[in-house]
């Protein structure tokens, strides 16, 4: 009897606790596919009926949606590419240097508000007469991408064992050689979800791309922010746009939600 | 035989790409802050050296003041009541029950989601004709509300979406700490016959404090941070009501290109982060002392 009535509490909490996050996303995803008449009616319509693409359909008609998505696939992986080629063999030298005060500055760097790295990239960006293109975007992501990934994969590599590069050290492997053929191969799941955390947190940055980005090179988030703003756009293509934006991320989520959830875990880590 | 100075690692330059990279848009923009803010400076015009009187003036601009005080209410209570929430959390997703992998999935969601796509959703349902929120209060039997339009709720209302988006992150990190913990003490306090409260008063909480202040650091500098969600929601208002220091230096550097006034809000800013993350794990250092 105690235990039933156990389960059935444990079961309320649950309910409790996920509840919030999942009505949140039903009704984000009740508003991009109702029309606009339904997304105005007080008392609110919850189920569209029927589900409509026109929203969709507005998005992509409205404005280059496909410009600024292929801008935040370059911005973004272009950041996380350039941060694990550093951000590894980083990662690497400071787990077996033990080179603890790195992370330290990784850590204050953590703790520093976007915009100070903007004002001094910025004011560089416009001296040097860079702005209108997409490298300042990509070069200031580098602040979100390059400490994730340090901090994630110098962790993974202290939990790998040392024996296999001892034995290695024996047959007169050099150090790039124990890095490349024994270390890298076995680092691979912790390289993956610093990867993978890299670029989500520079998917979903808005101030750089905010303040660098022109009409040409804005980033998904910039674009749809600036739609609110510009051209009072409706609200079912407007939430139709921002489930666009985010729905990679949500699905990703969900998919590899272990991995995810042990690389957040091992830092606390968040990007801007 | 005396002893030469130690060959220099060869793993050391596996982290000079790194250390330049950092060097070059971390560690710099650092210096030049620190530097602009000593000079008088508007993009466009000359800059001049201006010593300290950026910051004197910051002392008596009564509108940063108030972005400092908005900033420190919003970050007590984007602090505590999601580490009081997500310690709960992590209690319940410890349990062994069906679909936990997805549950907790979803769970995070909220903290992966893009912050200015779920901003978007929150200012339509914040609408105070339209919004659901309003509709959901009045299934309750409560009046609609101004939500994010009332100058007396805008911070309040920010601090609930920061509260939703956020807590996932402190169960995350209590719920690793969990997994840590030895079994021994719980053992024994089963034996004593302790109740649940007790288990969770004097063996559970105590071990998990320290976890829960790394957690309270960590939320505190992000809420500190905070912009994305404050921008595009309510821009700092109505008029400066919800202006924190984030967007009030957002707009004196981006809006008005003070890039001198705006170095040295940064400092103070940096300042007051730092100061309040040493508090943190001060008490950190305490409670291990305790254990």
């Amino acid at each position: 009897m105690k235990k039933t009535l156990d389960k059935l509490l444990l079961g309320v909490c649950v309910i409790l606790l996920v509840s919030p996050a999942i009505s949140f996303f039903l009704w984000m995803l009740s508003l991009a596919f109702k029309n606009e008449v339904d997304n105005l009616a007080f008392p609110p319509v919850f189920i569209p009926s029927p589900p409509t693409f026109a929203n969709f359909i507005k998005v992509f008609d409205s404005g280059p949606f496909f410009k600024y998505l292929l801008n935040s696939i370059v911005v973004s992986g272009l950041a996380t590419g350039i941060a694990l080629l550093i951000g590894v063999p980083a990662g690497y030298g400071i787990a077996r240097l033990k080179a603890k005060k790195l992370l330290m500055v990784i850590m204050i760097a953590r703790m520093t508000p976007a915009i100070s790295f903007l004002i001094p990239l910025f004011t560089l960006f416009q001296a040097l007469g860079l702005t209108g293109t997409l490298a300042p975007v990509i070069i200031t992501h580098l602040v979100i991408t390059v400490p994730i990934t340090v901090y994630i994969v110098s962790g993974y590599f202290e939990t790998l064992p040392n024996e296999l590069e001892e034995a290695a050290v024996v047959d007169g492997c050099s150090p790039w050689q124990r890095f490349r053929h024994i270390a890298l191969p076995l680092a691979r799941p912790g390289i993956t979800v610093a990867a993978i955390l890299a670029f989500i947190f520079s998917w979903n940055n808005f101030i750089f791309g905010a303040v660098l980005a022109g009409r040409e090179t804005r980033t998904l988030p910039v674009a749809i922010y600036n739609v609110l703003t510009f051209e009072q756009i409706a609200w079912g293509p407007l939430a139709a746009a921002a489930l666009l934006v985010t729905l990679p991320v949500l699905l990703l989520t969900l998919v590899i939600q272990k991995e995810i959830v042990g690389g957040l875990t091992a830092g606390g880590v968040k990007g801007g | 035989m005396r002893k030469l100075s130690r060959p220099i690692s060869p793993f050391i330059w596996f982290i000079v790409p790194a250390v330049i990279v950092i060097i070059a848009v971390i560690v710099f923009p650092w210096m030049f802050t620190l530097w602009m803010s000593l000079f008088d400076w508007k993009i466009g015009s000359v800059a001049r050296f201006a010593g300290l009187s950026n910051f004197t003036e910051l002392a008596t601009n009564t509108r940063f003041l108030e972005s400092i005080a908005h900033t420190l209410i919003f970050t007590a209570m984007a602090v505590a009541a999601p580490l009081v929430l997500g310690t709960a959390a992590a209690l319940v997703f410890h349990q062994e029950f069906p679909m936990r992998g997805f549950l907790r999935g979803a769970f995070v969601l909220p903290m992966m989601a893009t912050p200015v796509a779920i901003a978007l959703v929150w200012v339509m349902m914040f609408h105070p004709q339209q919004g659901v929120l309003n509709y959901l209060l009045s299934l309750v039997g409560i009046g609609p509300s101004e939500w994010v339009y009332s100058p007396r709720l805008s911070i309040a209302c920010l601090v609930l979406v920061d509260i939703w988006q956020w807590t996932p992150l402190v169960m995350l990190i209590v719920l690793g700490g969990m997994a840590s913990l030895p079994a021994d003490p719980f053992e024994a306090a089963l034996m004593e016959g302790a109740t649940r409260w007790q288990t969770f008063r004097y063996v559970t909480l105590p071990m998990l404090l320290p976890f829960i202040l790394v957690a309270g650091v960590v939320r505190m500098i992000d809420a500190l941070k905070t912009f994305d969600t404050i921008y595009v929601i309510t821009q700092g208002g109505p008029g400066t009501a919800s202006e924190t220091i984030n967007i009030y230096l957002y707009l004196q550097a981006f809006s008005f290109y003070q890039i001198g006034k705006s170095s040295a809000v940064v400092v103070v800013f940096f300042v007051l982060v730092v100061a309040l993350s040493m508090l943190l794990f001060w008490l950190r250092e305490r409670s291990k002392y305790y254990e």
